[in-house]
C-alpha cells in the first residue's frame, strides 16, 4: 500500500476542487437545495473517486494487455448505440445499461488512447518513420471517428480525431507525414458538411449569425452569452444569478454550467475555475513528460489532451465561439456517465504517475 | 544523425532509467508544443471571457434585465354610471370565479367531475374549459365557472380537499341593478372585438369592456379609465417569481346622468305594456330627466353573451326592443307640428294671430279637396282657435301661404328634423321636408306636399326627443339641447345652466302666441285634449295632441263614414302623439310622448302625458338635490 503515497494526492485535491465547485453550481442550479442535482453528483464523485484510486493502482502491463479488449468493447457498445440508443436532441447518444446511462464515446475516448498508447509504446522512433506502422493506428483512430459521426455527434467525432491526431504527433511521427496528413482536410471538411444533419447545420448557422432566430436555434448562444455579460467583474452573488435561477439558461446543470458560474460569481469566479482546468490540463501534461515509460507517456498525454478538448470545447461553445455541440464540462456538469469516464481517465493518467518508473517490456525493435 | 540515433535505439530491454530514448526527446518537445497550444487556447477563452463580462457587460446585463421583468397592464375598473342624485345605474360587481390550476391537480379529469357533482357545467363550459387546457401552460388557471354565489362558494370551500388545484378567484363585471328601466339609456357593454383591440391596447387586457350601445358606449373614453401596471419578475417560461412594482390604475370616471331614475320608473309605470316612448325634460337647460322606451331589455345580459335564440327574438319583434324609440324611432308629428307651422308664419309676416281662416271642413287646391279631421269643419278660425281645434284647414291655408322653405327652417331653429347634441349614439335626425330636398331626389315638390306638410304629414319624421326639445324651446325661448350627462367625477357641467343657452330669437308674443293656443288644447271647452287637465292645485299644463297616419286613407273609406281607425290591424293605426309643458304660467317642465299606433293622441296620449307630468311636477327634480320620499309618487295612482 505504500504505492497509494505515490499517488500525486495534490492533484487529487486539484480534482476534488473542481468537482467542490460542480457541487456548489448544481446547488444553485437546483434553486438552493441539494436535490435533484447535487447530492447524487457528490455520491456519483464518492464513487468515481474510488474507481480512480482503484486504477491507478492497477500496474501498466495490465493496463497494456486489458487495452485491446477496452478498445473492442468500445466498438462494440459504439455499434450498438447506433442501433439501440436513446434518442437526445436527434442523435442516438447513451446506452441504458443496468439502469445506467452509458455514453459509448466517452468510454471511446479512453479506450482509444490506452490502445494507441500500447500500440506506439511496442513502436520506437526508427518504427514510427516508417508509415506501414501508422496505417493500422490510423484505422484504429479512424474507426470510432466514423461511428460517432454517424451517431450523429460531431463534436465527439472531432474531440477523437483530435486526440488521436495528438498522439500520433507525439509519439514521434515525422513532420513530413504530418504535411502530408494535412493537405487533404479541407476537402474532407467540405465533405463532412454536406453529410451533416439538418439540425447540425442550423448550429453552424446560428452560431454565425444567432440574432437571426432570437428565440429558436440562436436562444442558447444568446441566453448564454446574456448570463456571462451579467455576471461582470464579481457576479450577481451565489443564488442570485437572475438568468440561471429564473430557468432562461438552457441545460444549465449540464453543458451550460460554466455560465451559471460566471453569472454568479463573476469573471473572478469564471477565471478562477479556468485556472483550475489550466492546471489540471498542466499536470496532466507534466506527468505525461515525467514519466520514464512509453506507454505512460502517451496514456498520460492522451488523457490530458481528452481533458483539454473537453474543456476547450463546453467553454468555447458557452462563449459563442463555436457551435453549440452537447459537450459537458468535466466534473462540474451534471451526469453519471461523463463523471465516471471522466475519473476513469484521472484513474488511469494516475496510474501513469505511480507507475512512472516502472520498466516496461517496450520493444524498441523486435524486428529491426 | 538521425542515423545513429537509429543505431543506439536498437539495444534491447535498457534499464528505463538509462534508456537514451530518442523518441522521448521528441515526446518532451512536442508535448511543451501540445502544453503551448493549450495554454494559448485557455488564454484566448479566458481573453474572451473578459471581453463578454466586462467590455460588453452592462449591455448584457441590461439584456438579462429585460429577460427577467415583464411588465403587465392592470385593467382599471370601468367608471360608474349614477342618476341625478347618486343612485347607482351602471356598477362594477365582484365576479366570483372558479379556476382550475392544472399543475396542483394529478387528476385533471377527476377534479373537474367531482366539481362538476357541486356546480353544474353544461355542454358549453365543458368545450371550453377542454380547450382552454390544451392551449395554455399548466400554471395558467383554467376559469372552470364564473358568477358564483355565495352558496356555491361556500360549497367548494367545504369541499376543498377533494377538489386539489381549484381555487377561487375575483374579477369584476358590470352590473345593471336597474336592468330594463335603463338599458337604452345607460347601453352595455360586451368584450372588445379584433378592431376595438387593434385601436387601444388597453383592450387587450382581460376584463376589459367596451360600451356597446348607450352613454356606456358614447361616454366610453371616460368610463374606460387608465391602466396601471405591475412588474414581474417572471422565469424563461413566463412563470411568475415575484412582484416587483405596482401602480394601480387610474379607475374610469364616475358620469352623473340628468335622468331622475325615480321618475324614470314613474314614467315606465304609467306607460305599461304599450309600445311607447316618453321624454321629459327641463325646460331651462335641456336636462332629460327621464326617457322611457318599451318594450326594453335585460342589458346584463350582454355581459356574459348574448345566446343566438334571445337575439333572433329580439331583432324579429315588431315592438324593437333593442331600439331606443326617443332617439331613433322616427314618427310623423302630425297636429304636434302645427304650433312650428304658426311660429313659421308669424315670423313670415305674412300671417298675424289675428287673421281668420273659414273652415268648411275641406280645402280645394289645383282640384284635390284636403279634408280637415273635423267633416263638418271649424267656421271661421283664428290662430288660437286653429290650436285649440287643432283645425286643419287653418294649417293648410297658412302653410300654403307661406311655403315649404320658411316652414322647415323655422322648424330646424326649433329642433325638428335636425341632429341633437343627446350623448347617446344611433340617433336619427328624422327629416323637415323641402322642395331642394325632393329635387335632390328626383321628384318634382307639388304644392300639395307643402299643405299636407302644414298639419305634420307627408315626408315630415321627428323622433320624440326633438318633440320634447321642441316644447321646450317653445316654452322658454331658449335653444336648449337635450343632454344626459349632468357631472363627471361630481362635477356639474355648465349646461345645468340656464343661461349657458342662447336664445332663440323668436319674438316673446308669438311665442305666447302659441302657448296660449296650447294652453287652449287642454283647458278650455272644446278644446281637443280635455283629459290631459291636471289635477293640480294653481299649476296648469300646456299641451297639443297629434295623430299621425301610417297608412294612406283613401276617399272612398273616408267619405263612406265607416272609417275607424280602431278597427285596423294594430300596425295599421295611427301613432299617437302628445307634446306639453307646465306649469304654463312659468314653464318648467317638457313632456313628450308617442305611443305607437295608439290611435287618436287626445285619447291614448293625452292621459299618459298628463300622468307624466303630474308625477314630473310632484317630484320637481330641477328643484331637489335629494330624491323625494317614494310617497310623493305613489298617491295618483287612482288617476290613471
Amino acid at each position: 500500500m505504500a504505492k497509494l503515497w505515490r499517488i500525486s494526492w495534490l492533484y487529487v485535491l486539484l480534482i476534488c476542487a473542481l468537482a467542490g465547485i460542480g457541487y456548489v453550481t448544481l446547488y444553485s442550479a437546483a434553486g438552493g437545495v441539494p436535490y435533484p442535482f447535487a447530492a447524487p453528483q457528490a455520491a456519483r464523485f464518492a464513487v468515481g473517486l474510488v474507481l480512480m484510486v482503484t486504477i491507478a493502482m492497477l500496474p501498466p502491463h495490465l493496463l497494456m494487455r486489458a487495452s485491446w479488449g477496452m478498445y473492442a468493447l468500445s466498438l462494440v457498445l459504439l455499434v450498438a448505440v447506433l442501433h439501440m440508443g436513446h434518442v437526445g436532441k436527434g442523435a442516438e447518444r447513451w446506452l441504458m445499461i443496468g439502469g445506467l446511462q452509458v455514453q459509448p464515446s466517452e468510454f471511446a475516448k479512453i479506450a482509444l488512447v490506452a490502445v494507441l498508447a500500447t500500440w506506439f509504446s511496442r513502436m520506437d522512433y526508427a518504427r514510427m518513420g516508417n508509415p506501414l506502422w501508422l496505417i493500422p493506428p490510423a484505422f484504429m483512430v479512424l474507426v470510432p471517428v466514423g461511428l460517432v459521426l454517424k451517431e450523429p455527434n460531431l463534436g465527439t467525432a472531432v474531440i477523437i480525431g483530435g486526440i488521436g491526431a495528438s498522439l500520433f504527433f507525439t509519439a514521434g511521427m515525422r513532420l513530413w507525414q504530418i504535411i502530408l496528413l494535412i493537405l487533404p482536410v479541407p476537402s474532407l471538411v467540405q465533405f463532412a458538411y454536406g453529410h451533416l444533419h439538418d439540425y447540425q447545420k442550423a448550429r453552424i448557422t446560428t452560431f454565425l449569425h444567432p440574432e437571426n432566430d432570437p428565440l429558436g436555434a440562436g436562444y442558447n448562444i444568446i441566453q448564454s452569452k446574456i448570463a456571462l455579460g451579467s455576471g461582470g467583474m464579481w457576479g450577481q452573488g451565489y443564488l442570485h444569478g437572475s438568468q440561471g435561477q429564473l430557468n432562461f439558461l438552457p441545460e444549465k446543470q449540464t453543458d451550460f454550467i460554466f455560465t451559471m458560474i460566471a453569472e454568479e460569481w463573476g469573471f473572478i469566479g469564471a477565471a478562477a475555475v479556468i485556472a483550475l482546468l489550466v492546471l489540471l490540463i498542466m499536470g496532466g501534461m507534466i506527468m505525461a513528460i515525467r514519466c520514464r515509460n512509453r506507454f505512460g507517456r502517451l496514456i498520460a498525454l492522451g488523457i490530458s489532451m481528452n481533458f483539454f478538448f473537453y474543456c476547450l470545447v463546453n467553454l468555447s461553445m458557452v462563449m459563442g465561439a463555436i457551435p453549440v455541440g452537447g459537450v459537458p464540462l468535466p466534473l462540474v456538469s451534471y451526469g453519471g456517465s461523463a463523471m465516471l469516464n471522466v475519473m476513469l481517465g484521472f484513474g488511469l493518467l494516475l496510474s501513469t504517475w505511480v507507475h512512472r518508473d516502472t520498466r516496461l517490456d517496450e520493444s524498441s525493435g523486435h524486428t529491426a | 544523425m538521425w542515423l545513429k540515433r537509429r543505431k543506439r535505439d536498437n539495444r534491447r530491454l535498457m534499464p528505463i532509467r538509462d534508456q537514451k530514448d530518442p523518441a522521448r526527446g521528441v515526446f518532451t518537445r512536442r508535448a511543451l508544443l501540445c502544453m503551448a497550444v493549450q495554454a494559448g487556447a485557455m488564454g484566448e477563452l479566458a481573453r474572451r471571457l473578459y471581453h463578454i463580462q466586462i467590455n460588453d457587460g452592462d449591455h448584457y446585463a441590461r439584456m438579462a434585465a429585460n429577460n427577467r421583468v415583464s411588465k403587465r397592464l392592470l385593467a382599471p375598473p370601468r367608471g360608474r354610471i349614477v342618476d341625478r342624485y347618486g343612485i347607482a345605474l351602471a356598477n362594477n360587481k365582484e365576479n366570483w370565479r372558479a379556476l382550475l390550476m392544472p399543475e396542483e391537480t394529478t387528476d385533471v379529469t377527476g377534479t373537474i367531475e367531482r366539481f362538476s357533482t357541486l356546480i353544474p357545467l353544461d355542454e358549453r363550459d365543458r368545450n371550453r374549459i377542454a380547450r382552454e387546457m390544451r392551449h395554455q401552460r399548466r400554471f395558467v388557471p383554467v376559469m372552470l365557472r364564473d358568477f358564483l354565489s355565495w352558496d356555491e362558494m361556500a360549497r367548494i370551500e367545504l369541499n376543498a380537499p377533494s377538489l386539489p388545484g381549484v381555487l377561487i378567484d375575483v374579477g369584476t363585471r358590470r352590473v345593471y341593478p336597474e336592468g330594463e328601466l335603463l338599458a337604452h339609456i345607460i347601453g352595455y357593454v360586451a368584450p372588445p372585438n379584433e378592431n376595438d383591440v387593434a385601436h387601444s391596447t388597453l383592450l387587450a387586457l382581460p376584463g376589459m369592456r367596451v360600451g356597446r350601445a348607450g352613454i356606456e358606449q358614447n361616454q366610453d373614453e371616460k368610463l374606460r379609465g387608465t391602466a396601471g401596471s405591475v412588474e414581474m419578475e417572471v422565469n424563461a417560461v413566463g412563470r411568475v417569481i415575484s412582484e416587483l412594482n405596482r401602480e394601480e390604475g387610474v379607475p374610469g370616471e364616475e358620469i352623473s346622468l340628468t335622468i331622475d331614475r325615480g321618475l324614470q320608473q314613474r314614467v315606465l309605470n304609467h306607460i305599461g305594456d304599450q309600445t311607447a316612448s316618453a321624454v321629459v325634460m327641463d325646460c331651462h337647460n335641456g336636462e332629460v330627466l327621464a326617457m322611457v322606451s318599451t318594450p326594453s331589455f335585460d342589458p346584463s345580459l350582454f355581459d356574459s353573451g348574448v345566446s343566438h335564440a334571445q337575439w333572433i327574438e329580439w331583432t324579429n319583434n315588431q315592438h324593437t326592443p333593442l331600439i331606443n324609440k326617443a332617439v331613433a324611432g322616427v314618427y310623423p308629428p302630425g297636429s304636434t307640428f302645427k304650433p312650428a307651422v304658426a311660429m313659421a308664419a308669424l315670423e313670415s309676416g305674412l300671417v298675424s294671430p289675428t287673421d281668420r281662416v273659414f273652415c268648411p271642413g275641406h280645402l280645394d287646391v289645383g282640384g284635390t279637396r284636403f279634408h280637415c279631421w273635423s267633416r263638418w269643419g271649424h267656421g271661421s278660425v283664428d290662430l288660437h282657435l286653429a290650436l285649440k281645434y287643432s283645425c286643419d284647414v287653418y294649417f293648410y291655408e297658412i302653410a300654403r301661404r307661406i311655403g315649404m322653405d320658411r316652414i322647415a327652417e323655422t322648424a330646424h331653429r326649433m329642433g325638428l328634423g335636425v341632429p341633437l347634441d343627446i350623448e347617446l349614439p344611433h340617433t336619427r335626425t328624422g327629416l323637415i321636408p323641402t322642395p331642394a330636398w325632393r329635387q335632390a331626389h328626383h321628384h318634382h315638390w307639388n304644392g300639395g306636399d307643402t299643405i299636407v306638410s302644414g298639419i305634420g304629414q307627408g315626408f315630415i319624421q321627428v323622433t320624440p326627443l326633438q318633440l320634447a326639445t321642441y316644447t321646450a324651446r317653445m316654452a322658454t325661448g331658449r335653444a336648449v339641447q337635450p343632454h344626459l350627462m349632468r357631472a363627471i367625477n361630481g362635477e356639474v357641467s355648465p349646461m345645468a345652466n340656464a343661461e349657458h343657452w342662447p336664445s332663440l330669437n323668436m319674438p316673446e308674443k308669438y311665442l305666447e302666441a302659441l302657448r296660449a293656443g296650447m294652453f287652449a288644447v287642454v283647458n278650455e271647452p272644446h278644446g281637443t285634449a280635455p283629459k290631459a287637465q291636471l289635477d293640480l292645485p294653481g299649476i296648469a299644463m300646456a299641451g297639443k295632441t297629434g295623430s299621425a297616419q301610417v297608412r294612406h286613407v283613401s276617399r272612398a273609406l273616408r267619405e263612406s263614414g265607416h272609417f275607424n281607425s280602431a278597427n285596423l290591424p294594430w300596425e295599421y293605426r295611427p301613432h299617437a302623439l302628445f307634446i306639453c309643458f307646465a306649469p304654463y304660467d312659468a314653464p318648467r317642465y317638457a313632456v313628450s310622448v308617442v305611443i305607437e299606433h295608439g290611435n287618436a293622441g287626445a285619447d291614448a296620449a293625452a292621459p299618459l302625458a298628463r300622468n307624466i307630468m303630474r308625477d314630473t311636477l310632484l317630484r320637481d327634480p330641477s328643484n331637489h338635490t335629494t330624491p323625494p320620499p317614494e310617497s310623493v309618487a305613489t298617491v295618483d295612482d287612482s288617476f290613471e
